[in-house]
């Protein structure tokens, strides 16, 4: 059974000018132990999607419609208590940012111990020594000396081991990694890929990775879902995804990320931008960028659809028109 | 330093010798004295030279603090260099700016900033934004050719004339980077610095924005500096690069050989950092350490702390950047052939 449940998400701004639907019906699974990428561009709604399984949707945003279910049980209309119980101990969260996302005032140790302590019932030398386990886990030297530090005496990529440690303090299941490299440098950036993944398949604890970095999406996930205007616009397998991208969008971001080793006079290009929630085109959301719309795009807002191609147990799902006419039957 | 002052292509367009930028981060007088403690000095770059040829690119790659953007700074004048010097077209630039030909100086030499959101004033519309180096330089006479000038600009960056009434926060990320893009180009300069022109861009809109310096490149015949931490797009706009540790040029080589063959072992670790697409699920091999504290840097090779092959000379000896069959490169274990 998934861990995991997303069902038709809709999430919806009210505003002055009429409400805004920043996510439009998206749904996907993840199953234990797996770990989900999530990209897109900025406002592609991936952030978002994180947020609203975490319950930290900002107001005035809200969920309008539809489910999020974690083993099961629902956990989109639970209340900020029943909320509170469940992040950290069911689902981690990491962010962008590790220097925002610790304490400036309270020592490394204090923020672990507290975490766990929320938690789990441990005396307060059990959690002590569980932290410092937990940072030689995320690859800190000297933890039982750099516990007792606070976080403006560690560099950037340090930060971010403390905050995955953090987020694996009350040993979630699902972590929900918001661009957890964003903010670092390549060098770096691998150091805390290659950590993020064992961690979690040591634990076994699934990965929701949003990013707008197809590289590391391609060397971490098993499954990506691909986001444009707030939908998902192709979900399937990792390498499927990459090396046969179906939908027109997915092609032209593929196509435009700059080629180690090819040499190129020109990078493809995807013309416009994407559009503002307030002015979402009808039918499919990508038609006025699309190199090969039709009639139908404009009319019509494609779902998602698996697309058949032979020796593929999973086939990729791709929420597009050209690829309706060779629609396998039977998957929703 | 006395350079002929020749016009021809032969002699590059813009030589930096020995660059170098210190600073002060000593805590206030008062709190040395009281608690001993000695002046601080940041070495943010420490002896850079390179040359770039007319209508050629030159990237700079590394890490955070690694010293590029102090270098992009030197360049275009808004710092005075600690040591060394810069020549532009056969003039000491350093001299110019502070010259009453700086002016001249500056209009020849423009930049372009990272953060599009930053970098244009809110409060002002397009038309004042781009207009303004047309104004502070004297090149128009009056408003009707202010407002051709601009609309010639924004078409040469993909934009509309109609656009020149709007204000910044009407743009996207991608539009707001062209039309930094329109202003550096404003005065027609022969060399544009741009640092880290699509850091702040998604993608897709990255690769509008770097087909439309490689046009204006090839039609204007421009010298650029580009910077980057992106290897993948620096490969893709440069001819040549040079790979930047803790304010030193560990290597600078044309992008071909630097790309097919990288000597220094920490190019090689940028290189490996990357992540690639074409396998997936092959986790790269991460390297080791971080960058070390540039107030505090390591003695002898700034990189050896991190680095596979270092020994004794290179934890004493600071290598300096040698030529080995057209590349440079500062590393000992490159001289020896240890690598």
């Amino acid at each position: 059974m998934s861990l995991l449940q997303v069902k038709n998400l809709v999430v919806e701004f009210p505003s002055r000018h009429g409400t805004l639907r920043a996510l439009d019906e998206i749904s996907f699974d993840i199953a234990p132990g797996e770990i989900l990428g999530v990209v897109g561009e900025s406002g592609a709604g991936k952030s978002l999607t994180g947020a609203s399984i975490i319950g930290l949707l900002e107001p005035p945003g809200r969920i309008a419609s539809g489910q999020i279910l974690l083993e099961g049980q629902r956990i989109d209309n639970l209340n900020n208590d029943q909320m509170r119980s469940i992040r950290g101990r069911k689902i981690g969260a990491i962010f962008q940012d590790p220097l925002t996302s610790l304490n400036p005032l309270y020592s490394v140790g204090k923020q672990l111990t507290e975490t766990i302590q929320a938690h789990l019932p441990v005396s307060d030398q059990e959690a002590r020594q569980r932290a410092i386990a937990l940072l030689q886990d995320t690859g800190i030297s000297a933890a039982a000396e750099r516990i007792d530090h606070y976080p403006h005496q560690f560099s950037g990529g340090m930060r971010q081991r403390v905050v995955i440690a953090l987020a694996l303090a009350a040993e979630p299941q699902l972590i929900v990694a918001d661009e957890p490299t964003t903010a670092l440098d390549v060098s770096i950036q691998a150091q805390i890929i290659s950590l993020l993944k064992n961690v979690c398949k040591k634990r076994g604890a699934a990965v929701m990775l949003i990013t707008h970095d197809m590289g590391v999406i391609a060397e971490t996930c098993d499954r990506v879902a691909v986001m444009y205007a707030g939908r998902i616009a192709e979900i399937g397998p990792v390498h499927q995804v990459i090396n046969h991208p179906e939908h027109p969008y997915t092609v032209g971001l593929m196509a435009s990320i700059p080629d180690m080793d090819v040499d190129r006079e020109r990078l493809n290009q995807i013309d416009g931008a994407m559009p503002r929630l307030n002015a979402i085109p009808k039918g499919c959301a990508f038609n006025p960028r699309c190199p090969q719309v039709f009639d139908r795009c404009l009319q019509e807002r494609p779902d998602l659809a698996a697309v058949s191609r032979s020796g593929q147990n999973t086939p990729t799902q791709v929420a597009c028109w050209l690829h309706h006419a060779n629609t396998l039957e039977g998957v929703s | 330093m006395s350079v002929p002052n020749s016009p021809q292509n032969s002699q590059a367009l813009v030589i930096a010798r020995d660059l170098a930028k210190t600073f002060d981060v000593s805590a206030p007088w008062l709190s040395r004295v009281i608690e001993r403690k000695p002046r601080q000095l940041l070495k943010a770059v420490d002896g850079v030279s390179f040359e770039i040829e007319r209508g050629k690119t030159l990237a700079l790659v590394g890490e955070s603090g690694c010293g590029k953007s102090t270098v992009a700074r030197l360049l275009v004048g808004l710092y005075e260099p600690t040591r060394g010097g810069l020549t532009f077209d056969g003039q000491d630039a350093h001299a110019a700016f502070k010259s009453s030909d700086a002016k001249a100086m500056r209009k020849r030499i423009q930049m372009i900033f990272q953060d599009p959101y930053a970098s244009l004033n809110p409060r002002w519309t397009v038309e004042a934004i781009v207009g303004e180096p047309l104004h502070e330089h004297g090149l128009i006479k009056d408003e009707q050719e202010l407002k051709d000038r601009v609309a010639e600009l924004l078409k040469s960056v993909g934009l509309s004339a109609l656009d020149m009434v709007k204000y910044p926060h009407q743009f996207s990320g991608g539009q707001r980077q062209r039309i930094s893009i329109a202003r550096a180009l404003a005065t027609a300069p022969e060399f544009l610095v741009c640092d880290e022109p699509t850091s702040a861009l998604d993608v897709s809109v990255q690769a509008q924005v770097l087909n439309i310096m490689k046009d204006l490149q090839r039609e204007r015949g421009l010298t650029y500096l580009f910077i980057s931490h992106n290897l993948a797009v620096v490969r893709h706009v440069s001819d040549k690069v040079g790979v930047m540790y803790l304010g030193q040029l560990v290597e600078l080589a044309d992008k071909h050989t630097l790309f097919d063959n990288p000597q220094h072992p920490y190019t090689r670790m940028l290189l490996d950092a990357i992540p690639k697409m074409k396998d997936t699920g092959r986790a790269r091999t991460p390297v080791q350490g971080e960058v070390p504290n540039p107030l505090n840097p390591p003695l002898g090779c700034s990189f050896n702390p991190r680095c596979p092959l270092a020994n004794e000379r290179c934890r004493n000896e600071r290598p300096v950047l040698k030529s080995f069959k057209g590349i440079n490169v500062a590393c000992h274990a490159v001289e020896e052939g240890r690598h």
